[in-house]
């Protein structure tokens, strides 16, 4: 028997508060990143977790559909990462300030 | 009196569950404040591959082989190494300077609004009754990988409904991984050289 769904959803909570503490207070866009894919598994393990509690396989399906669009969205925003290296030679957001009044 | 004690012995989770969940959440914890913490993006990354597979020995531990493998293969495989590789690609592995705060007051903000946000989930999660009543409704999870009636357990299930409930879904995924891939040749193009001097000294003006 495991351990009940409360500890799981518990440690999920934390898991995205540190990935959103991550994203606030991290300058660099690469490491701003990896904070949201930490996010993104703390809210994966919550669905796992429900799909236990409840029965319902269904949460695992989103889990799966959670891990594409991860990989999509981390494909396409490091290209964004790389092309916008190229012409400013940083990777830090508050060097990308041309739109600054 | 022995009643009571072998009902209370049977609720009580197993040890090897309760050292399992420490273990990997211990290992979770730690990957993630270094993610959070670490000063050579290399490391960032590195901790990132700790947490996530801190992440799937807790999913085979909640029954999800197929997830925890997946978890594996294209988290750590994939993402991870393309993180990698566009940090070394890009030649940024060196050391931020994390102590100083470039904007005054923005980590006291971000650490009470993250405590505003994770005491807000989890009272909510204290004190909400469950309204997502119906469970099974696309069938519910049978038996185990060891068990002897379904010997595929959930991953068979799982396989099931992405290609009957989820079918569209399913293929919108692989829309989706396409565009995905045609945009990140676009992106990652060079740009081609401009043909007439103007629009050279223009792109270096916005570049500069």
């Amino acid at each position: 028997m495991s351990l009940s769904g409360a500890w799981y959803l518990g440690l999920a909570a934390v898991v995205f508060t540190i990935g959103a503490i991550g994203l606030m207070v991290r300058r660099n866009v690469l490491v701003m990143f990896m904070c949201i894919e930490l996010m993104l598994n703390a809210a994966n393990l919550t669905f796992v977790t429900f799909a236990r509690m409840l029965g319902d396989i269904g949460g695992q399906a989103i889990v799966f559909f959670v891990l594409v669009v991860a990989a999509a969205e981390v494909v396409v925003g490091l290209g964004i990462v790389v092309t916008n290296f190229r012409r400013r030679s940083t990777t830090v957001a508050d060097d990308l300030n041309s739109l600054k009044g | 009196m022995l009643h009571v004690t072998l009902a209370l012995v049977a609720t009580r989770p197993a040890w090897p569950d309760i050292l399992v969940f420490a273990a990997s959440a211990s290992v979770i914890l730690i990957g993630s404040v270094g993610v959070v913490t670490a000063r050579n993006p290399v490391h960032a990354a590195l901790s990132l591959v700790m947490t996530l597979f801190g992440v799937a020995v807790l999913f085979i531990e909640q029954e999800a082989d197929f997830l925890a493998a997946v978890q594996i293969i294209v988290y750590a495989g994939a993402i991870v190494v393309l993180f990698l590789f566009v940090i070394m690609f890009l030649g940024v592995d060196r050391h931020e300077d994390v102590t100083t705060e470039p904007l005054a007051g923005q980590r006291p903000l971000a650490f009470v609004l993250s405590a505003v946000t994770a005491a807000g989930v989890i009272a909510m999660a204290a004190t909400a009754h469950w309204v997502t009543g119906a469970p099974q409704v696309v069938g519910p999870i049978q038996g185990h990988i060891t068990d002897a009636a379904s010997p595929a357990g959930e991953t068979a299930q799982l396989g099931k409904q992405l290609f009957t409930t989820y079918l569209f879904a399913f293929e919108a995924t692989a829309a989706l991984l396409v565009i995905a891939v045609v945009g990140a040749v676009v992106l990652a193009r060079r740009p081609p050289v401009p043909e007439h001097p103007d629009d050279e000294r223009a792109e270096s003006e916005l570049s500069s």
